[in-house]
């Protein structure tokens, strides 16, 4: 459903990612992981197409589509999702309000017709109870004034709203203590469906206790350098990063 | 402004010619101003002679007067010789079907959701039998009339109820109170009259949408709303489809009266021609609001949508005279491509226990200017005086400017004034951030506008509102990305 090939972008001059090569399945989940400035979150912004990034060559096909060619939006509109890391305010909009126009404008490109406020309304609640958020929460300005946590909350709150084929988790950890971090994966594996795809991008094991992904590939300086099963994420705990640059023959600092 | 409304401008100017091409000679007077001309005006429109005295004077005074210029805009001077000061209410060609209309100007109605009826009605097509909207008004009129509430012209109003008009006209804005004001004295064409009489409560919006004679009124309206003791309305000014005025200069006055515990709620939706993009054309926008609160416990509230006109210049306030009587205004103004405003509120505190509030939201895009310019006096004998200000301030783009200026004159010290104030820009993070959940970018703006201007669309009428949210995106679009 996702395929990179050779990938490579960059930021004003520089050069972040090097030549990624990537598959996803359907209802497959893949963790990336990786030390700070790895390219990570490149990674997860050049999907959604943020446009601060220069896709310098390769390619992506989503869903039988080419991915570079679509608008940040259509993007959206075809089912790809990410999950900010830092969520972003904005004033006065309120949450019900947002995700309602959002699902009504991936309606509008399938062709199909605002979906009724009964409906609406229906589709909320079964979604509120599934990722554990309140009401209250939704009433409000769209992450304004909430706290890492519900603002994560929010975000995967969208994701069961919006329903897409592939979500992108970027550093959806970050910030969050353990009681948080437990409800959000509790919120995401319940979206697991065996044909939703994951793209899980951490920094650290411990989300990964929680969603257990079928593939762990580590990012280092703009490449893949390495990929295996889910216990891959359990020697990286164990050992840290150091140990891929030894493999990599790179000198490690003291 | 987007390249929509430059092509509406196209339209209005194509139906502009196409107007004066049936005109009848000695239906409008020559350009320029002078006693004769405010002779002629009133003679046209059959006046009594103590209301051609009263333009008169007027119009002396305004020859004494000089064109203000402290505002925080610039623009050529206005000749006022060249003006032509009367001219008949413009006959439209008039169209078979909507199939007949610009398909632009379609397009535009579509995207603010205008009703098929009122399309046919704006933009001239003739209105057959069942949906005859003169009708409407009259079946309105009727029922007002039952309670007493007189809504109609100025001229009607000066021909029906002169003990009216010589008491009311003129008693909030005087002859004299600036140069704009004394000019629209001297030569206004039309506008709207209203008065409630004790104890009534209007059981409706009053607006010029029902009142079909309001229509191409003209440069220089003026309006008077009554309410006497006891009494409430709400009033509509304006219309939210495109307002295809060629007129180079609009100078209104408007004025209301709120006497013991009455209630006055005027809401405006202003989107005159702009000017195109590079600033050429569209309207200067000069106008004098005032209410007086002269009753104890009365209220006068103004709420402003201002998304048009190329200049703006524009303080719509409130007189707080009665004991606990109070003033609002609410603002959202919007300015984009070479659109200046300078527009806010005075309130004057006099009586005893008189609050006030003031939010204002200014939006600017494009090379646009938008200032927001404030009076908050307190009397000496103002006891218990509050206010409280909100200016918040929203950039699109790094070309575009905003300022405030807000005066406080405090001579009470009893009195507590509040302002608060604050500037954003629309982030390209928040607009990434709606992109990734299937939202456009004109979506987007949208969406992040209304939110920003949210508390004062929320005075407006519910069926307003809708409009004028949708008029923000139109006005904003393409200023983005």
């Amino acid at each position: 459903m996702l395929s990179i090939k050779n990938l490579q972008a960059r930021i004003e001059e520089k050069e972040i990612l090097k030549g990624i090569n990537l598959d996803i399945k359907p209802g497959e989940v893949h963790a990336i992981m990786g030390p700070n400035g790895s390219g990570k979150s490149t990674l997860a912004s050049v999907l959604a197409g943020r446009s601060d990034y220069e896709v310098t060559g390769g390619e992506v096909e989503f869903n039988g589509k080419d991915l570079l060619e679509l608008s940040p939006e259509d993007r959206s509109r075809e089912g790809l999702f990410l999950a900010f890391q830092y969520p972003i305010e904005i004033p006065g909009v309120s949450t019900t309000n947002f995700i309602k126009t959002a699902v009504n404008e991936v309606r509008k490109y399938k062709g199909q017709d605002p979906m009724d406020a009964v409906e609406f309304l229906k589709k909320m609640k079964e979604k509120m109870k599934l990722v554990e958020i309140d009401q209250s929460l939704l009433t409000r300005s769209l992450n304004e004034g909430f706290s890492g946590g519900e603002k994560k909350r929010n975000e995967i709150f969208q994701m069961a709203m919006l329903e897409p084929s592939l979500a992108i988790l970027d550093e959806t950890d970050s910030g969050l203590d353990i009681d948080a971090l437990r409800i959000v994966a509790e919120g995401v594996n319940k979206l697991r469906d065996g044909n939703r795809s994951f793209l899980v991008i951490t920094h650290y094991q411990r989300l990964l206790d929680y969603i257990v992904p079928d593939y762990v590939h580590v990012l280092y300086k703009g490449k893949i350098v390495k990929s295996g099963g889910k216990e891959l994420a359990l020697e990286l705990e164990e050992k840290g990063y150091d140990f891929i640059k030894e493999e990599l023959g790179e000198s490690v600092e003291a | 402004m987007s390249e929509m409304l430059t092509t509406l401008e196209q339209t209005a100017l194509s139906e502009y010619k196409y107007g004066w091409v049936t005109n009848i000679e000695a239906d409008e007077a020559p350009p320029g101003l002078s006693e004769d001309i405010v002779r002629f005006i009133s003679a046209k429109k059959n006046e009594p002679e103590w209301m051609l005295e009263w333009r008169l004077k007027a119009f002396r005074q305004w020859q004494k007067m000089e064109v203000p210029r402290w505002s925080n805009v610039s623009y050529p001077d206005v000749d006022f010789q060249a003006i032509k000061y009367y001219s008949a209410p413009k006959q439209k060609k008039v169209l078979n079907s909507l199939d007949e209309v610009d398909p632009e100007l379609r397009a535009t109605f579509e995207k603010l959701g205008i009703s098929l009826d009122e399309q046919k009605r704006l933009s001239g097509v003739a209105v057959d039998a069942v949906i005859d909207s003169v009708s409407v008004a009259t079946t309105f009129k009727t029922q007002l009339a039952e309670m007493g509430i007189i809504f109609c012209s100025m001229s009607e109003a000066i021909q029906e109820h002169p003990e009216l008009i010589k008491k009311w006209l003129g008693s909030v804005v005087p002859v004299t109170d600036n140069f704009y004001s004394a000019l629209n004295s001297a030569v206004f064409s039309d506008g709207s009259f209203c008065y409630i009489p004790k104890g009534v409560k209007c059981p409706m919006e009053l607006s010029t949408y029902f009142r079909i004679n309001a229509a191409g009124t003209g440069q220089f309206e003026r309006t008077l709303i009554v309410a006497e003791e006891g009494s409430y309305v709400s009033y509509l000014e304006g219309c939210t489809a495109p307002q295809r005025d060629e007129n180079q200069l609009h100078a209104a006055v408007v004025e209301i009266v709120a006497l013991d515990n009455a209630e006055v709620k005027y809401s405006t939706v202003q989107n005159w021609y702009p000017g195109d993009k590079e600033g050429k054309g569209g309207i200067y926008n000069f106008v004098t609001k005032r209410g007086i609160c002269s009753g104890i416990n009365s209220k006068i509230s103004w709420t402003q949508v201002e998304t048009g006109s190329a200049v703006t210049w524009k303080y719509p306030s409130v007189i707080l005279k009665g004991d606990n009587s109070v003033g609002e205004f609410y603002s959202v103004a919007v300015t984009n491509n070479h659109q200046q405003a300078d527009t806010g509120t005075k309130m004057i505190h006099l009586g005893k226990n008189t609050k006030s509030r003031i939010v204002s939201k200014g939006i600017s895009a494009g090379f646009s200017h938008n200032s927001y310019r404030g009076l908050v006096k307190v009397a000496p004998n103002a006891v218990n005086a509050r206010n409280f200000s909100q200016c918040d301030s929203l950039l699109l783009g790094d070309k575009c400017g905003a300022h405030t200026f807000p005066y406080i004159e405090v001579k009470n010290n009893t009195a507590q004034v509040e302002h608060e104030a604050t500037t954003s820009k629309i982030g390209e993070d928040q607009i990434f951030y709606c992109n990734q959940r299937g939202l456009d970018t004109e979506t987007a703006v949208a969406l992040i506008i209304n939110g920003f201007a949210k508390e004062v669309m929320n005075q407006l009428p519910m069926e307003f509102a809708v409009e004028a949210q949708k008029l923000l995106a139109i006005s904003l679009e393409g200023s983005v990305g």
